[in-house]
């Protein structure tokens, strides 16, 4: 493929750029990449990893196309209701770049099956909706040493973050544990405006790709912090917590918890 | 003719902005610091942008030549 001319000129405008070049966009080629969560993050996060030639894209959800989703689930249309999210994005996917592979896995991720998924894969992708399966993913990366870019969005707001396991802080670095079900309402409670997917998402995106590229600084050690009704963009600068209940110096974790599930 | 021995050379007559660029960056980056590269070029927009982008890449342009034809023959020092 690679040095082919639909390949030059497919990636034309990687290739220019001096940090990637044509043996950057070779790693992105030869890159695999799991996106956990096929909705509001993981529909701008998996387009634009397609589109960037992403040599394998690994695809997780457990949900079908309902209609509320469409106002934010971009890889999703109205065509695809009721269908398995996993199966309508990676339509999207391969239409998009029909040179990549697309793997779906229509599962729900838990403590039985997640180092299993995460093991053949070069980097993470958080696109989840819920406490306990970003714990879990967390975790997993930690134990597993695997890059991961965190995301999350609510109302008008959303954060990003990436989390180099060991050499920076992890998302339990920050928040030890999930708040109590309950407390934190979630998207169908408080809403979300649809377009700050879009913003969160594509930022994960292109952390992914300065991941695989080795180039650039990465959002390790900084949250962004996203407000888009004042469009003010803030930075937390976060260090790794001696005490992280994960990461930590004496570590109270030592295997994947399922916490209980409630939305 | 020869005041440039040259390690590889590449035909971009005919070839389009930017891929022509793409293909001479493609070509630089499998060869080795100091080689150098003779470029076949079209006349216009081509030979305007490619030395540029080139230069901008950290490359030498040793010469610029025209040719009978009207176009253009580019001999690169790869640096870095």
């Amino acid at each position: 493929m690679s040095n082919s001319e639909k390949w030059i000129e497919r990636y034309s405008r990687h290739i220019i750029l001096p940090e990637v070049g044509g043996k950057g966009q070779e790693k992105l080629n030869d890159s695999k990449v799991l996106v956990i969560g096929a909705g509001g993050l993981g529909s701008p996060v998996a387009l634009y990893l397609a589109a960037a030639g992403i040599g394998t894209l690994g695809i997780v959800d457990n949900d079908v196309v309902d209609l509320s989703n469409l106002q934010r689930q971009i890889i999703h249309a109205e065509k695809d209701l009721n269908r398995k999210k996993t199966d309508s994005a990676a339509e999207k996917l391969t239409a998009l770049n029909p040179d990549i592979e697309v793997k779906p896995y229509q599962m729900m991720v838990d403590s039985s099956n997640i180092m299993d998924l995460i093991k053949d894969y070069d980097v993470i992708v958080d696109g989840t909706d819920n406490f306990p399966t970003r714990f879990l993913v967390n975790d997993a990366c930690v134990f597993a040493g695997k890059p991961l870019v965190h995301g999350a969005i609510l109302r008008f707001d959303g954060q990003a973050f990436t989390i180099m396991p060991k050499e920076g802080p992890c998302y339990r670095c920050i928040f030890e544990q999930p708040p109590p079900p309950g407390t934190v309402p979630n998207c169908s409670q408080a809403g979300i405006l649809g377009a700050i997917a879009g913003i969160i998402g594509t930022i994960q995106a292109t952390e992914v790709l300065k991941i695989i590229l080795e180039q650039g600084k990465t959002l390790m050690g900084r949250l962004l912090v996203v407000d888009a009704l004042d469009m003010s963009f803030r930075e937390v600068k976060i260090r790794r917590n001696d005490a992280c209940p994960i990461c930590g110096e004496n570590p109270s974790i030592t295997e994947l918890i399922d916490y209980e599930w409630v939305c | 003719m020869s005041e440039f021995p040259v390690d590889d050379s590449i035909d971009l007559r005919g070839v389009l902005c930017p891929i022509n660029f793409v293909k001479t960056k493609l070509k630089l980056e499998e060869m080795d610091d100091g080689d150098h590269l003779e470029v076949f070029l079209d006349e216009g927009e081509p030979i305007s942008n490619v030395p540029r982008s080139v230069k901008d890449e950290g490359h030498q342009v040793l010469k610029v030549i025209k040719e009978t034809d009207g176009n253009y023959r580019l001999i690169i020092k790869k640096s870095g």
